[in-house]
């Protein structure tokens, strides 16, 4: 349902300006969203102070020198520290991506980091992504064959792996189904960009043999349907991947199959 | 009931595996969904310009049952009598009137484009960083530019 308002629980109010850290020259401030499950209030935006001489250029490495150096009790989720593992997804300067490929100079000012948008927040930046992941389970991403298993591995030729490129390289982050204005309004029923994109990775891989189950499985008002290429997904890929495109495809292959 | 944590100690036997305490230590403690508060969207997400052109073909879209029900009245009015076209006819070119016409005929132009754009993204194509933005510039630029064309043609043959 489109609700352009946050709940009365969910608006955000002023908080805390944290004092800067003495000596420094070269301040960036950053205002993050704060979330505190375990109090009564509603959340907050704190004001923080980094000094960029004291710390790396990524934002990430700004959110770390925070809370080893301010705040400790500041929580979000990171691992790799190289884009790879998408833990660290969160909107930042009004865009998903992820804090830790997204650089300091790249923002213009103060520097606004919220959770992913339209999520229920378990803690500061950490949002629930349960049912993000159910999505994704729920189009099967694996191999499904009916032919005997081959001695050897499935083979496929250069030009049918060709096809996998722009899809396989998907990191399931969260920050195109999350960026998605469809998917803030129905994303209890409409699967989203990520896992859309999943399953049509899965729907033109040469070896899959399941691709009408898969289909039947879209042929949905609103699984696959709820897309009106409104296309941020495709502007905030911090993989530069396009799931508009893909969905794209799917469409087309619904059509295919019916003519 | 046990619970694994999905770490890979599902080897070992459930006798060996301490972390299920663990899991349903923080389920105790985490709230559910309905009491977690939901993270702002439209209020801090930035515009792009494809996503301003989707809702501005919304709204230009749920114009024109508007606009089209205000030409149904028209030719109703001149087909009821006389008088009753005069009267909405007076409204109609009106500055006022003009004005909704005006509205309603970019509505309907810049609808139509963006139907055009639409048809484009069904056959696959357009879905680029440029095309797409080339395609939201043209299509703002188009009707723009039709409906200038369609009310200086209008005045010109008046």
């Amino acid at each position: 349902m489109v609700q352009l308002n946050l709940p009365k629980n969910s608006r955000v109010t002023k908080g805390k300006v944290w004092p800067k850290p003495q000596g420094a020259t070269h301040l960036q401030e950053f205002q993050i969203y704060r979330y505190d499950p375990d109090g009564e209030s509603n959340p907050r935006t704190d004001t923080y102070y980094v000094d960029r001489d004291d710390c790396g250029p990524m934002i990430l490495d700004a959110l770390l020198w925070i809370k080893n150096k301010i705040d400790p009790t500041l929580t979000f989720r990171r691992s790799c520290r190289e884009g790879i593992c998408g833990s660290c997804a969160m909107n930042i300067d009004g865009l998903n991506t992820l804090a830790c490929t997204k650089g300091m100079d790249d923002v213009q000012g103060v520097i606004k980091i919220y959770p992913l948008p339209h999520m229920p927040v378990i803690k500061d930046l950490v949002p629930d992504l349960t049912r993000f992941y159910a999505q994704h389970a729920s189009i099967e991403p694996w191999l499904h064959t009916t032919s005997p298993q081959p001695g050897t591995e499935w083979r496929q030729s250069h030009e049918d792996r060709e096809k996998l490129d722009g899809l396989y390289e998907c990191i399931l982050c969260a920050c195109c189904s999350t960026s998605c204005p469809s998917y803030w309004w129905n994303g209890d029923r409409y699967l989203g960009p990520a896992a859309l994109l999943q399953a049509y990775r899965w729907l033109i891989d040469s070896r899959d043999e399941a691709t009408g189950e898969r289909l039947d499985n879209l042929e949905d008002p609103f699984r696959l349907y709820r897309c009106h290429t409104i296309m941020n997904c495709a502007n905030t890929c911090p993989k530069g991947l396009n799931p508009a495109k893909a969905i794209a495809e799917i469409k087309k292959m619904m059509v295919a199959r019916q003519v | 009931m046990l619970q694994h944590c999905g770490l890979g100690h599902n080897g070992l036997g459930s006798e060996h595996c301490f972390c299920f305490l663990k899991v349903e230590l923080i389920m105790a403690h985490s709230k559910p969904n309905a009491e977690r508060p939901l993270s702002p969207h439209l209020q801090i997400y930035r515009p792009a310009l494809t996503m301003v052109m989707s809702i501005l073909h919304r709204i230009t879209g749920a114009v024109l049952y508007f606009g089209t029900a205000l030409l149904a009245v028209w030719l109703i009015s001149a087909a009821i009598s006389a008088q009753a076209f005069a009267l909405v006819h007076g409204f109609m070119i009106s500055w006022f009137g003009q004005l909704i016409l005006l509205g309603y005929s970019w509505a309907l132009l810049h609808h139509m484009f963006g139907g055009i754009r639409h048809f484009i993204w069904d056959t696959g194509r357009g879905f680029e960083v440029k095309e797409r933005h080339f395609f939201a510039v043209l299509t703002i630029l188009f009707s723009l530019l039709t409906t200038l064309a369609v009310w200086l043609a209008v005045y010109w043959v008046r």
